[in-house]
């Protein structure tokens, strides 16, 4: 074993680091917007509406990440294509993160829908009784109690998101784990390098989620 | 003088179930009316269709001549200009004290809606609460931070659903005053729910009394008590028994104890056996009466004592009498009735 090799290779390393990163944040945001707009559509009394959200819910959260990655990074430039009439070069990052976003807003949804049916009916009527419409209700009064409630459910989701990044290796995306395994297999030492990479894995998502737990706690009080 | 709200032939049910059977009743403006009534009675489901939180199956609500709801449409609850305080105070454990009692007044100017927010917490007492958050707060505190969200925004009528049920007795009492004082000092109409009569007494100028989803009285505290049109009421309603009675004329009673004349005309046929209404108040002790009573059980309440006595035929009557006549238990007293107000219902 030689981990010696690993420290001249750090700078590549951060490199793909920095795309888990922002491929990560970009998707969560995204898809905690999504998943938001999702919840609110499931909820609605309207049966259609909350029939395309439960369907939307439920085919992605039946199909592999993987094969929504791969789906998506060849049906995102057809549909741009299609929409726009041009050929649009679309990059794997951004069929990437639309692909995050869209599958883990499926996630995010039940999340959020959970979150807003926890906090009591009285509380809308409560904002109606002061002159709110509903959209105000929802979103000066519902929604910011519902998105304290969910905080540590929201992370530890953003957690899985993290590791889950690791699967843009199929569309040729370098990221962190990407970048690890091929500096590795050009070094001829693929094991140190893999190690590596699973402890700051291990480290960042553990990390993470005592702090989440931590946060949790404090949350409850 | 038109009434500020109308509320005409109402049903509502849930399902198979109707909760509100053809009620009726209006309130003036300035008003503060109370509905009164066991669980379950309908009382909460009347004010749930005034806010706009239930939709009505038949009749019509109008609020200053406006048709507020009706079978056929409903104007939505944010713009019905009707404030409510809940019975769980449903206040904002996100936002301050302050943020609470601004919060419908987002259409104000910053300056306006601050001096608004300042003038309600001074109206209820609460200026050095401004920064808290509602947990923070004890259960009168909150009630009273309800109270000042509800009428921040001038609501045309105020509705509140058992607003001091999660209180202490003590503290029900006095707030319920409070309550009246700010709604009267502030001039707005207000319907009360409760299932207390003596809330429903502090604070109210008319009471309904309501049981199975009808409203059976509708009528001032005085009234309610003095001349309840149903046995049900005057049971509800304070204390007493009924004693049974003949009449002896349009207006006048024979009793066990002599005959007694009212005001009004009683309705009944000359001969008819009739159930009369005996308050504790009714029965007063005179010592130079010939007409007594024995002592047949004492509940000393601090400014009086509550006698149960018999009469010679062993009928029961209850009697008001000042603490500074203190009888032992069998012991007999001289008694009097005073029935100015003379309620009889025929027999069962």
């Amino acid at each position: 074993m030689d981990f010696s090799q690993i420290i001249p290779a750090l700078p590549d390393l951060m490199d793909g680091m920095w795309l888990t990163l922002k491929l990560m944040v970009m998707a969560v945001v995204g898809g905690v917007v999504l998943g938001t707009v999702l919840a609110l559509l499931r909820l609605s009394s309207n049966p259609v509406l909350s029939g395309l959200a439960k369907a939307y819910v439920n085919i992605f959260r039946s199909v592999p990440l993987l094969l929504v990655i791969i789906w998506f990074y060849l049906a995102v430039p057809m549909l741009l294509n299609w929409i726009t009439g041009e050929f649009v070069a679309v990059g794997a990052f951004t069929s990437c993160l639309v692909a995050f976003m869209m599958f883990e807003a499926a996630y995010y949804c039940e999340i959020v829908r959970a979150g807003i049916q926890s906090i009591a009916k009285g509380q809308v009527n409560a904002a109606y009784a002061l002159g709110m419409t509903y959209g105000q209700a929802m979103r000066l009064v519902v929604l910011p109690q519902a998105f304290r409630k969910m905080m540590p459910l929201l992370l530890q989701q953003s957690i899985i998101l993290f590791q889950d990044t690791s699967l843009v290796y199929a569309v040729g995306l370098m990221d962190f784990l990407s970048s690890a395994r091929s500096r590795g297999d050009i070094l001829g030492l693929p094991h140190e390098f893999l190690l590596f990479a699973g402890l700051i894995y291990f480290v960042v998502s553990f990390a993470a989620s005592r702090g989440v737990k931590h946060l949790q706690k404090r949350l409850a009080v | 003088m038109s009434a500020l709200l109308e509320f005409s032939a109402v049903s509502h049910a849930y399902g198979a179930r109707r909760v509100i059977d053809s009620m009726s009743f209006s309130l003036q403006d300035g008003e503060i009316g109370c509905l009164l009534g066991g669980s379950g009675c309908g009382k909460t489901t009347v004010l749930r269709c005034i806010a706009g939180f239930e939709t009505l199956g038949e009749g019509e609500i109008r609020l200053s001549g406006r048709v507020l709801a009706d079978a056929a449409m409903a104007v939505p609850a944010h713009q019905r200009e009707i404030g409510m305080v809940f019975q769980d105070y449903a206040l904002f454990p996100h936002l301050t004290v302050e943020d609470n009692i601004g919060f419908g007044l987002s259409a104000l100017a910053r300056s306006e809606r601050k001096s608004r927010v300042a003038a309600m917490l001074a109206l209820v007492g609460l200026v050095s609460y401004a920064k808290n958050y509602p947990h923070e707060l004890s259960g009168g505190q909150q009630q009273r931070v309800a109270l000042a969200r509800a009428l921040a925004t001038r609501p045309r009528l105020l509705l509140l659903d058992e607003p001091f049920s999660n209180l202490d007795v003590d503290l029900r009492e006095r707030l319920s005053r409070e309550v009246r004082d700010i709604l009267k000092h502030e001039g707005v109409s207000a319907i009360l729910v409760t299932h207390d009569q003596h809330e429903a007494f502090a604070v109210a100028d008319k009471v309904g009394v309501m049981q199975g989803g009808a409203l059976l009285q509708w009528a001032t505290p005085y009234q309610l008590y003095h001349e309840p049109v149903s046995r049900y009421v005057a049971n509800f309603i304070g204390q007493g028994v009924l004693v049974p009675g003949k009449v002896s004329g349009p207006r006048c009673l024979t009793l066990e104890v002599g005959e007694f004349c009212g005001l009004l005309p009683l309705g009944f046929a000359g001969g008819d056996t009739v159930d009369v209404l005996l308050r504790p108040d009714d029965v007063v002790h005179d010592d130079a009466s010939e007409q007594t009573a024995v002592v047949v059980d004492k509940v000393f309440r601090g400014a009086d004592f509550h006698y149960t006595l018999a009469l010679p035929s062993g009928q029961h009557v209850l009697a008001q009498v000042g603490s500074h006549h203190n009888h032992a238990i069998g012991e007999s007293i001289g008694i009097r009735l005073e029935l100015d107000h003379l309620i009889a219902f025929k027999r069962e």
